[in-house]
């Protein structure tokens, strides 16, 4: 059996919450470039202008992208033929999460306790989503997800009897009560099926693939265009003050669900988009 | 018309009641940061009738909590936050003379209609600029509720600190005009 020592899984994790706070990955730079050309509004260009100007600091490494270094949401892919010595999974994550906010200068923005709301001051716990795959890999993808953009996010249960129009109403309706104060241009992460909460973790799933790239499923690929176009006709725009790139993409992700049901999530993410996968 | 108005903050009337949705701004002066949990507190001392940290006449609260500087930063990060959070607080604000707020995204009627009100102005800036922000924040000193981390009151110097008005003293609304203009 293969064998990783729980240190290692640390000291990626540390990393991955530095770099993904501060480089932002190619695919979102790209989708940003090309809102800039397309954008029709004098302000929604010079927004987009200064956001791909911002990351450029970013790089720099002295200043994260955004004050808001997000919640540490963490998926791992654990392989079943892996084994981690010298420490326990998800102790070993926690540890990277504060190591990594506190090395680099990252924003601590969780509270212990949601009434009591006093800040736990290294930003951990993460919230971690794990799943045992075959092989003996462990992939660790960490995402830095703003709580501005989340907030804007819903989920419904929808009467099958709603069909995919039920779904396209329940997206736009998203985007037009929640984009505006969600640091469009947003991307959108759907999950459609499941139940409650899978259509929750579909939603967020479908935001790590990369930015606009489509859905392998014709079908799919041709409701997230759909659904652009319709977001994009808001006319909301780049921070809301404007134009035709209100999101970046639109992503779903389905599952089967129950003869009585048709859940539906939307998880709204803003344009600091802040994702980085390792593989060990 | 010029492409910038150029405002001072602490601002006067003269200056609020000037300025329009829709137009950039750029603002020099003094301001002061305020979230969540900075404003919660800050209601409760009116509530018990204490003072304050600050003045709020003429004021203008940025909705920021910044990342912590590094060793020779003013200061780290500094993008606004979701304006709409703070709506429930704003009404006792507004009474002790605070004049302007600076934040991301939209706000709620019953604000818009206090903004009119009480001849106030609400601005917006670039949400996720927040490296590029940081620049035009020259001097930032921590002049209360230090327990609070990133929510303490931090008094801000700034220059040429770029904005949009985003809701005017006449109850003007950017973000409705921005949609009925690019909407299809």
């Amino acid at each position: 059996m293969r064998q990783i020592e729980a240190k290692t899984i640390t000291e990626c994790v540390e990393r991955l919450c530095i770099e993904a706070n501060y480089n932002l990955n190619e695919d979102l730079i790209e989708a940003l470039e090309g809102a800039q050309r397309k954008e029709e509004s004098p302000v929604g260009i010079e927004i987009l202008t200064q956001l791909i100007e911002n990351a450029r600091i970013g790089r720099k490494g002295t200043y994260p992208v955004c004050q808001d270094t997000g919640f540490a949401v963490i998926f791992v892919k654990i392989g079943q033929g892996l084994e981690i010595m010298g420490g326990d999974l998800y102790e070993a994550i926690t540890r990277g999460v504060a190591q990594g906010y506190k090395k680099g200068y990252l924003r601590a923005s969780i509270v212990r306790d949601p009434l009591a709301r006093v800040n736990t001051g290294d930003n951990t716990p993460p919230v971690i989503h794990t799943e045992v795959v075959p092989g003996d890999n462990l992939q660790l993808t960490v995402m830095a997800k703003g709580g501005g953009c989340e907030n804007m996010s819903r989920a419904t249960m929808l009467i099958p009897a709603k069909g995919k129009q039920g779904v396209i109403d329940f997206v736009v309706d998203t985007a037009r009560r929640g984009a505006i104060s969600a640091c469009p241009p947003i991307i959108l992460g759907v999950g459609i099926g499941g139940t409650l909460e899978m259509s929750t973790l579909l939603a967020k799933k479908a935001l790590l693939r990369p930015v606009g790239r489509s859905h392998q499923d014709s079908t799919t690929n041709e409701l997230e265009r759909e659904l652009l176009e319709k977001v994009n006709d808001l006319g909301i725009g780049p921070q809301g003050w404007g134009g035709r790139t209100t999101a970046l993409a639109v992503h779903v992700e389905k599952y089967p669900c129950h003869i009585a049901s048709l859940p539906v999530a939307v998880n709204v993410e803003c344009h600091s988009h802040r994702v980085k996968t390792i593989v060990l | 018309m010029p492409e910038f108005v150029r405002i001072r903050a602490p601002m006067d009337e003269a200056a609020v009641l000037s300025l329009r949705a829709g137009q950039k701004v750029l603002i020099s002066g003094v301001l002061y940061s305020g979230r969540d949990a900075t404003h919660k507190r800050m209601i409760e001392l009116i509530q018990k009738g204490e003072p304050l940290p600050f003045d709020l006449k003429g004021q203008i609260i940025y909705y920021l909590g910044p990342t912590p500087a590094r060793p020779g930063q003013v200061i780290g990060s500094a993008g606004p936050t979701t304006s709409s959070r703070m709506d429930p607080y704003m009404l006792p604000l507004y009474e002790k003379g605070l004049k302007g707020t600076i934040g991301k995204g939209n706000r709620s009627q019953e604000v818009i209609d206090l903004i009119k009100k009480y001849k106030a102005v609400h601005f917006s800036n670039i949400g996720g600029a927040a490296a590029l922000i940081a620049k035009s924040i020259k001097k930032c000193d921590m002049i209360a509720f230090k327990d609070l981390g990133t929510e303490a009151i931090y008094r801000l110097e700034v220059e040429d600190f770029y904005c949009i008005v985003a809701y005017d003293s006449e109850g003007n609304d950017l973000y409705k005009e921005a949609m009925a203009r690019y909407g299809r």
